[in-house]
């Protein structure tokens, strides 16, 4: 996902020295837009990440830039609010000339990014369609999607043992389990600091079988299967069944491994930090379903590799993009195994991935598959921040649901008016 | 010619970092500005009728109303107190002065994420909740709690804790201009000691420093912004309680929204807001009028 990794947590002392030096140079340097300097020739490519957490990746994406001959690429690696950088970068001349982002719906509108669709010939179909589909629209593909990132329910086997507590495979099942494996000490299970609204977003309707924006543009939960099933969510916060005030938030498995809580809802990313606390002592499950239309539910989300059409060199950027993200599939595997835990965004990567191939691992990309499902790209920030305000009302004030989603259904026609004008 | 060497340069950094984006930011706010600081479609009034219509922009905009009404006074009675304690103190004046004036260089973020993370976590070995334990209370969410609304007690102790020292360095300065001259009067003339000397004598004499202090608190409660922020949100966004004007307009005008027309609508209304308030105020207290 997009804010899948929370930087503030993981950021070592030395990290921040050099971050706060870098920070200093930059300013002292004026605008430095990240072009100039790398090997190779050709023309100069500013490049941009968001920092990832796990050691490694930015020796590597330097690495694969050095690697290429075309081009000098100077990769820059930033910590902080990375899509509030990058959307401002993008007002300005000074906009990177390739960058990991969305690309946001309005960006794409905006012209600020450059139509990769050509990028794609003949291995489109080799994309996973749940993270290319947020990153086209009118059939025009605007960013490359680098991984897969994918959430999911881990949950202790004994905890679950010792309350005689069947793994949940309905919403109510997981209500009552969480109930059950409350206990003075240990939480039944964590959503993250705010009760589930920021994280869950649309996880819980694609439970009950509805999505936010339909494939023709329509709101998808004008319908009371929405409101009952959003309204049960509630019930968490009202048993004093969920974690809340942890010190780390839901992206970070620091509450599940040190024992605050019996299951927590936290990203792919985290399996190897709980593999090696926990050993075999846990479990993964996908959002369970709720009623008889709805199935489980596996939220997806990828960056993608976008081009700036501020760029003075767009041919030149586009061809490097092609160069790392469709042609190096040596480097893309090494992106998404090596270092973090992702799945390839490369179908016939994931399939022969050695560590994608038993266990829980295994489980993740079987769910992501069947069930895997990304926020739509017309389902705009001003839907999600209202949609988000009403979830959060709903289970920590246990609002009423069906008068809370009637303001999100008016904002989100407004916003979907407003996107096909 | 050596008027503008001195001035020059501090009137064009004025004219380049606040008038400029200022009169930007009002002409932004007449149009569509989607991912754009250089608009071309005209769209009047709709902005400000978009974001007056608004729940979540009207409902902070009572949020801060109530917030200032509570913090102004709660802070000038806290520094006021700490003050007058202080001044009485007949030695290591010094050193409690300083104590009470130090949480002052503290930044609002580091204060903000030490709350936060160590003395209200809701967990069972937060600060706040190993206290309530020796007494047998359970656990306390503190920052996600709605019913009651503990999340107010973080954020005005927090506020408090940094503020209080700052204002009662200002108030004892004012103390310690009072003449010991009115007080021996006074005691001659037969007034009590305590609360009598304080309504009649000190409070009085305090006016000019009190009218400051509570002027630089309501403009501070106003840019309310760094503590709410760094304690209540989250990577997935600011929950829907508690979120002060700045907040919501960092979130649709800076965030992935981006829509900067809206944005500066909201951000031209608040300025309003501030203005009207300010000269009202100033009207009331008499700022600036001669003493008599």
């Amino acid at each position: 996902m997009r804010h899948s990794r929370s930087s503030t947590t993981r950021i070592s002392r030395r990290q921040l020295l050099a971050v706060s030096g870098a920070l200093a140079l930059t300013a002292a340097c004026g605008s430095n837009t990240g072009r100039g300097g790398g090997a190779g020739g050709g023309p100069a490519l500013g490049q941009w990440y968001h920092q990832y957490g796990e050691a490694g990746t930015e020796e590597a994406v330097k690495r694969y830039a050095a690697a290429y001959g075309k081009a000098r690429v100077n990769v820059q690696w930033r910590p902080g609010n990375y899509d509030q950088q990058t959307a401002a970068a993008l007002l300005t001349e000074n906009a990177p000339d390739v960058f990991e982002g969305g690309p946001t719906l309005d960006q794409i509108r905006g012209g600020q990014v450059a139509d990769l669709t050509g990028l794609l010939k003949g291995v489109r179909d080799d994309f996973h369609p749940a993270v290319l589909a947020p990153k086209t629209y009118q059939g025009k593909v605007y960013g490359i999607p680098q991984v897969i990132d994918t959430q999911m329910l881990y949950y202790r086997k004994s905890l679950l043992d010792k309350a005689g507590v069947r793994p949940p495979g309905t919403l109510d099942e997981l209500i009552d389990a969480a109930k059950a494996l409350t206990t003075k000490d240990v939480k039944g299970l964590f959503l993250g600091n705010d009760g589930g609204a920021g994280v869950l977003g649309a996880t819980p309707l694609r439970a009950a079988g509805l999505e936010p924006v339909t494939a023709d543009g329509e709101v998808g939960f004008d319908d009371p299967r929405a409101a009952k099933t959003l309204g049960k969510l509630h019930r968490f916060h009202a048993d004093g069944s969920l974690l809340l005030g942890a010190p780390t938030d839901w992206s970070d498995p620091s509450a599940f491994v040190q024992g605050l809580t019996a299951m927590q809802w936290t990203g792919l990313w985290a399996l190897p930090q709980i593999q090696n606390t926990l050993g075999d002592d846990f479990g993964v499950l996908p959002f369970p379903e709720d009623g008889p239309q709805g199935g489980p539910s596996v939220p997806v989300g990828a960056y993608g590799a976008a081009v700036s059409t501020h760029s003075g060199h767009i041919d030149a950027a586009k061809a490097y993009v092609k160069w790392l993200w469709v042609e190096r599939t040596d480097f893309q595997e090494d992106f998404a195994l090596s270092y973090g835990f992702h799945i390839p965004a490369r179908i016939s990567l994931a399939k022969k991935a050695a560590k994608l191939a038993k266990g829980a691992a295994a489980d993740a990309v079987r769910f992501t598959a069947d069930h895997g499902y990304a926020q739509p790209l017309l389902w705009t920030e001003r839907s999600r921040t209202a949609y988000q305000d009403a979830l959060s009302r709903i289970i920590t004030d246990g609002a009423a649901p069906d008068a809370q989603l009637r303001t999100v259904v008016a904002t989100t026609k407004a916003e979907l008016k407003r996107v096909r004008s | 010619m050596w008027f503008w060497a001195f001035v020059g340069p501090f009137a064009a950094g004025l004219a380049l970092f606040t008038y400029v984006p200022l009169v930007w930011s009002v002409w932004l706010s007449f149009f569509d500005a989607h991912n754009t600081v250089t608009p071309t479609e005209f769209v009047g009034l709709d902005n400000y009728t978009e974001i007056l219509g608004d729940p979540s922009f009207t409902s902070s905009l009572t949020t801060f109303a109530v917030f200032s009404l509570f913090i102004v006074p709660a802070t000038y009675a806290l520094s006021l107190a700490l003050a007058l304690m202080v001044h009485r103190l007949r030695f290591a004046q010094a050193f409690f002065r300083s104590v009470f004036f130090l949480p002052t260089a503290c930044s609002y973020v580091v204060a903000a994420i030490i709350w936060k993370l160590s003395v209200f976590n809701g967990v069972r070995y937060g600060l706040a909740n190993t206290v309530l334990g020796w007494f047998g209370g359970s656990d306390i969410a503190w920052l996600s709690t709605t019913s009651p609304p503990w999340y107010w007690l973080v954020i005005v102790t927090v506020r408090l804790w940094l503020q209080a020292g700052f204002y009662m360095v200002i108030l004892l300065a004012g103390l310690q201009r009072i003449p010991a001259t009115l007080y021996e009067a006074a005691a001659v003339d037969g007034a009590r000691p305590g609360w009598q000397v304080f309504r009649h004598i000190t409070f009085p004499q305090l006016r000019a420093t009190s009218v400051a202090v509570v002027l630089l608190l309501v403009v501070n409660a106003f840019q309310a912004f760094d503590e709410f922020y760094n304690l209540l949100s989250t990577a997935g966004g600011y929950p829907p309680y508690a979120r002060p004007p700045l907040v919501y307009l960092y979130y649709a005008a800076l965030g992935q929204g981006q829509n900067l027309g809206l944005g500066s609508a909201g951000a031209v209304i608040l300025a309003l807001i501030i203005a009207v308030v300010t000269v009202i105020q100033a009207r009331w207290f008499g700022l600036g009028r001669r003493e008599d």
